[in-house]
């Protein structure tokens, strides 16, 4: 019988496993009574604002249709979830439902909502509100982004009433760790936008240009004023449903400001002016320099180490590919030249000069940041020319009396490596490649192209040869990372969209991706996840390199402030930001 | 300065430094001396501690004993280690342990002043060659469409108004994401440059056929023409020598506006590649203010940048007058 354990920092748990019926239950209730979250932590003082960086200004402020950053950092201050993942924990813990239970074949799920929520209108929150909103998510025609988070096995969720407080959710299909699901799926008031989705237009609905009182959400603020290209001013949310430990209604903040700044160098200057009280990301070089001036400056910067953010550099293996990239494919499909490269890039270059010692050298695809599924028993073999030399020998190539390497053929190794401009973190990573392997004899070339030029080459033409690239994950679970892993996902970088697996390796990574994410044991889902990390650290078709590291900037004072590695790293817990001494505020 | 050569050898002199870079860079401006990331310029000491002056200059830096000592500068020696030659002569270098970086190193340790120069070549070269072409077309054009006039002079002067319609950054940038990757950087910039360059003819030719169209109307050319010479002849002898000042004054401008358009391009990271350095590419290093604060010395080619610049608008400057004076004698 399988029993989960969630762990929550709040919680004064029950974990209740079995009945007599075969439904296994979990059970998290807040303590004392089912209406309002009691959260942990510090208790703070109402009052006051905040004002954090925003790099432009959000497109929308619907939550459905949201794809971009901007707009979603905003979005999220002003709606909720059923069950949410906990950025510091990494695990779920109860929203707007306040407990559930999952039946024994983990098909069926029941939630409790909590009682007596409302909206920001004062609006009551029921069941009929949980049912349209996973009705509009799910419309086709309204293309929500996180639709086909929703789909498992190409069906949808099936979200039922069951009465005003309780529903049901029947899954197509088992899917481990189903419970994340909920997590970022806004909880939508029906009697505002009912109307507007039946006459096709919800997609279109919360555009930037509605009325701040029309935009009516769950969350701890709603929208005050919004001022093009200059600020986005959230107003405290009076009905919100989460209290501290001494029962004071959060949020703490009166309001809470997105100040547009579109640059970086701005932002830094802004926060050390005291204009700005926080930055949600700052890069390694201008950490640098925050860190160094932070002694005598009115700010705190956290660096919070490996995110879940990783760099790495793999080869394009597509068949078919441009002829002039098919003639190095030999080289590319050799496990041992893969091997022989990785062996000869120094890491610790790669994190002291492009990111000042900010990053942490990575040798498997899952980040030290990612602390519940990283595999700490995958190898970490030192830089060597020597062993990368023998590896490559033994694969046929050798060195000739210039130093340049060749293979079988004669040919001399070359090849190009795609990275996207502008980015001077990733430029500067692929000149320290680029010498390394020219120790070794290879030559490489630079190509720096625009973004959306270099995955239009990745993922449609394959006209590319190397490419260094970045993923950021949104969550730690390896099931939104099923479209790179499986041979035929269409972001399965190296040879997308395979019809069958090209190697058995990537039929055996195939397989325990299947597997684990129907597998509802989680120490069994480990063990398979902990499998294809080694066969990815073995085989290297991404060959892993550094993860940067998180490092956000706060004004001194700000009471409850425990970023997080998951976005949003610094705001994930904005209800509960509180300023220690009121009189330093505005 | 009224004269204009003063400014002339100063663009003069700017040219001689970089064509030198081989002997005078003490390092492989691509070698990265991972040990020495955003180092300061190298202190050069005559006076030592105990306050001796030396006559030979020298560096400190610490022996494999951890304690510093002073190594000195050698002039005119072969360079070692990991410079690009090592059977060349440079003009100055230090033995190891000890570097010597007059202007620093960058993010990755390599050294500015060698970078500085060699970078030089490409930025000075690529706004001097695009230059050569758009005043080779441009002065071709210009002769022939104020020469003949007519539905000569229309066509070409039609064809002008679309090439200064063209969004050229654009249409780099597209001609850039069309090369083959593989294209090493040396022949990209190439691409671009003859595009920069061929782009560009249209202004010089507007202003050359203005100078023709006059000359053609002049006594001289009639007479020439009367006298059996041909369109061809007449073009050559008598219409190119009158444009020749004011393609000499467009040349001293687009010299510094295509110097600057490379830049431009390296700068959006999509000029010359890695590990070739242009000015470009360094001052796209200066994107981050903390570099620029706090690494002052990676501000360097700005500088020369600026200097060169100023060089080469004081030099059309003096043209420009000279011509006007000419004008007013004749």
């Amino acid at each position: 019988m399988r029993r989960w354990a969630l762990a929550f920092a709040f919680a004064v748990t029950a974990v209740a496993a079995g009945s007599a019926a075969g439904i296994r239950a979990v059970v998290v209730q807040s303590p004392g009574t089912a209406d309002p979250m009691i959260v942990d932590g510090d208790v703070g003082r109402s009052g006051g604002a905040l004002v954090i960086a925003a790099r432009t200004e959000p497109k929308t402020f619907n939550p459905i249709v949201a794809l971009d950053a901007p707009s979603r950092d905003v979005i999220w201050r002003m709606h909720a979830d059923l069950i949410h993942i906990n950025r510091e924990t990494q695990r779920t813990e109860p929203a707007l439902a306040r407990s559930w239970t999952v039946s024994g074949d983990g098909l069926h799920y029941v939630l409790h909502l909590r009682r007596g929520v409302r909206f920001s209108d004062g609006h009551p929150f029921d069941a009929d509100d949980v049912v349209f909103s996973f009705a509009a998510y799910l419309d086709e025609r309204v293309h929500s982004p996180q639709r086909d988070l929703l789909l498992i096995d190409g069906r949808p969720i099936a979200v039922r009433k069951i009465d005003s407080e309780t529903i049901g959710v029947d899954l197509p299909a088992p899917y481990a760790g189903a419970e994340r699901l909920f997590d970022s799926v806004a909880m939508l008031p029906r009697h505002r936008l009912e109307a507007v989705w039946k006459a096709g237009a919800l997609g279109d609905a919360w555009g930037i240009s509605t009325p701040a009182d029309d935009l009516v959400g769950l969350g701890p603020f709603r929208l005050e004023r919004f001022r093009p290209g200059e600020e986005i001013a959230l107003a405290r949310n009076p009905d919100y449903w989460k209290q501290d430990r001494a029962h004071n209604r959060l949020p703490y903040l009166t309001r809470l400001t997105f100040a547009v700044v579109p640059s970086e160098e701005a932002q830094v200057i802004r926060l050390r002016a005291g204009e700005l009280d926080v930055l949600n990301r700052v890069s390694s070089q201008h950490a640098t320099t925050l860190d160094r001036d932070q002694a005598n400056g009115p700010y705190e910067l956290r660096d919070l180490g490996p995110g879940l953010e990783y760099h790495f550099l793999f080869f394009n293996q597509n068949d078919p590919a441009p002829a002039a990239v098919r003639a190095k494919q030999v080289w590319f499909a050799d496990e041992r030249f893969r091997r022989a490269i990785s062996l000869a890039i120094d890491r610790a270059s790669l994190v002291g000069l492009a990111y000042r010692g900010r990053a942490t050298p990575i040798w498997g695809h899952v980040t030290p940041g990612n602390r519940l599924w990283a595999n700490s028993a995958i190898a970490h073999p030192p830089p060597s020319r020597p062993a990368a030399l023998a590896l490559l020998r033994d694969a046929g190539f050798k060195q000739n009396s210039a130093g340049t390497l060749t293979d079988a053929h004669g040919n001399a190794v070359s090849f190009s490596i795609l990275v996207a401009a502008g980015n001077a973190a990733l430029t500067d990573m692929a000149a320290i490649i680029q010498e390394d392997l020219r120790r070794l004899g290879v030559s490489v070339q630079i190509a720096a192209l625009d973004f959306n030029a270099v995955l239009a080459r990745v993922l449609e033409s394959h006209d590319y040869e190397a490419c260094l690239l970045r993923l950021v994950d949104g969550d730690v679970d390896p099931n939104p990372e099923m479209n790179v892993w499986l041979s035929s996902g269409p972001t399965h970088l190296w040879r997308p969209a395979q019809t069958t697996p090209a190697t058995a390796w990537e039929a055996e990574i195939d397989r325990l991706m299947r597997q684990q994410m129907t597998t509802l044991d989680a120490g069994a889902r480990k063990r398979l996840y902990d499998r294809v990390q080694t066969i990815v650290a073995e085989k290297l078709p991404l060959v892993p390199l550094v993860s940067p590291n998180i490092i956000v900037a706060a004004k001194r004072g700000l009471g409850n402030f425990r970023p997080a590695v998951l976005d949003h790293y610094t705001l994930w817990n904005a209800e509960q930001l509180f300023w220690r001494a009121t009189e330093a505020r505005r | 300065m009224t004269s204009g050569l003063g400014p002339a050898i100063g663009v003069a002199a700017a040219y001689l430094a970089v064509l030198s870079a081989p002997v005078v860079a003490p390092y492989d401006p691509t070698a990265q001396h991972r040990e020495h990331p955003l180092a300061p310029p190298t202190g050069i000491h005559v006076v030592d501690r105990e306050g001796r002056v030396h006559l030979r200059p020298f560096v400190l830096a610490n022996g494999a004993d951890g304690a510093a000592r002073a190594y000195p500068v050698r002039f005119f020696t072969r360079a070692s280690g990991d410079v690009e030659a090592p059977s060349s002569v440079r003009l100055f270098a230090v033995d190891p342990p000890a570097a010597i970086f007059l202007f620093g190193t960058d993010t990755l340790g390599r050294d500015q002043f060698s970078r500085l120069l060699y970078g030089g070549r490409i930025s000075l070269g690529a706004g001097l060659l695009a230059a050569a072409c758009a005043l080779t077309i441009g002065v071709l054009c210009g002769c022939v469409a104020g020469f003949f006039g007519g539905w000569v002079d229309t066509a070409i002067m039609g064809a002008s108004d679309i090439f200064m319609a063209l969004p050229w950054l654009y249409l780099l940038l597209a001609i850039r994401a069309a090369l083959p990757l593989t294209v090493d950087p040396g022949r990209a910039l190439l691409a671009i440059v003859l595009v920069i360059g061929i782009a560009g003819w249209a202004r010089p030719a507007r202003l050359v056929r203005g100078v023709a169209s006059s000359v053609r109307s002049r006594d001289f050319v009639a007479a020439a023409t009367a006298a059996g010479a041909s369109p061809a002849r007449v073009l050559r002898s008598h219409v190119a020598p009158e444009a020749f000042s004011v393609a000499l004054t467009q040349a001293s401008i687009l010299i510094p506006q295509y110097t600057l358009a490379e830049i431009t391009l390296s700068f959006f990271g999509i000029g010359i590649g890695e590990p070739t350095p242009s000015w470009g590419t360094m001052i796209g290093a200066m994107l981050r203010q903390e570099l620029s604060v706090a690494h002052w010395w990676l501000a360097a080619p700005a500088a020369a940048l600026v200097g060169v610049s100023l060089l080469y608008h004081a030099t059309a400057d003096a043209l420009h007058r000279r011509a006007l004076t000419m004008g007013v004698t004749r």
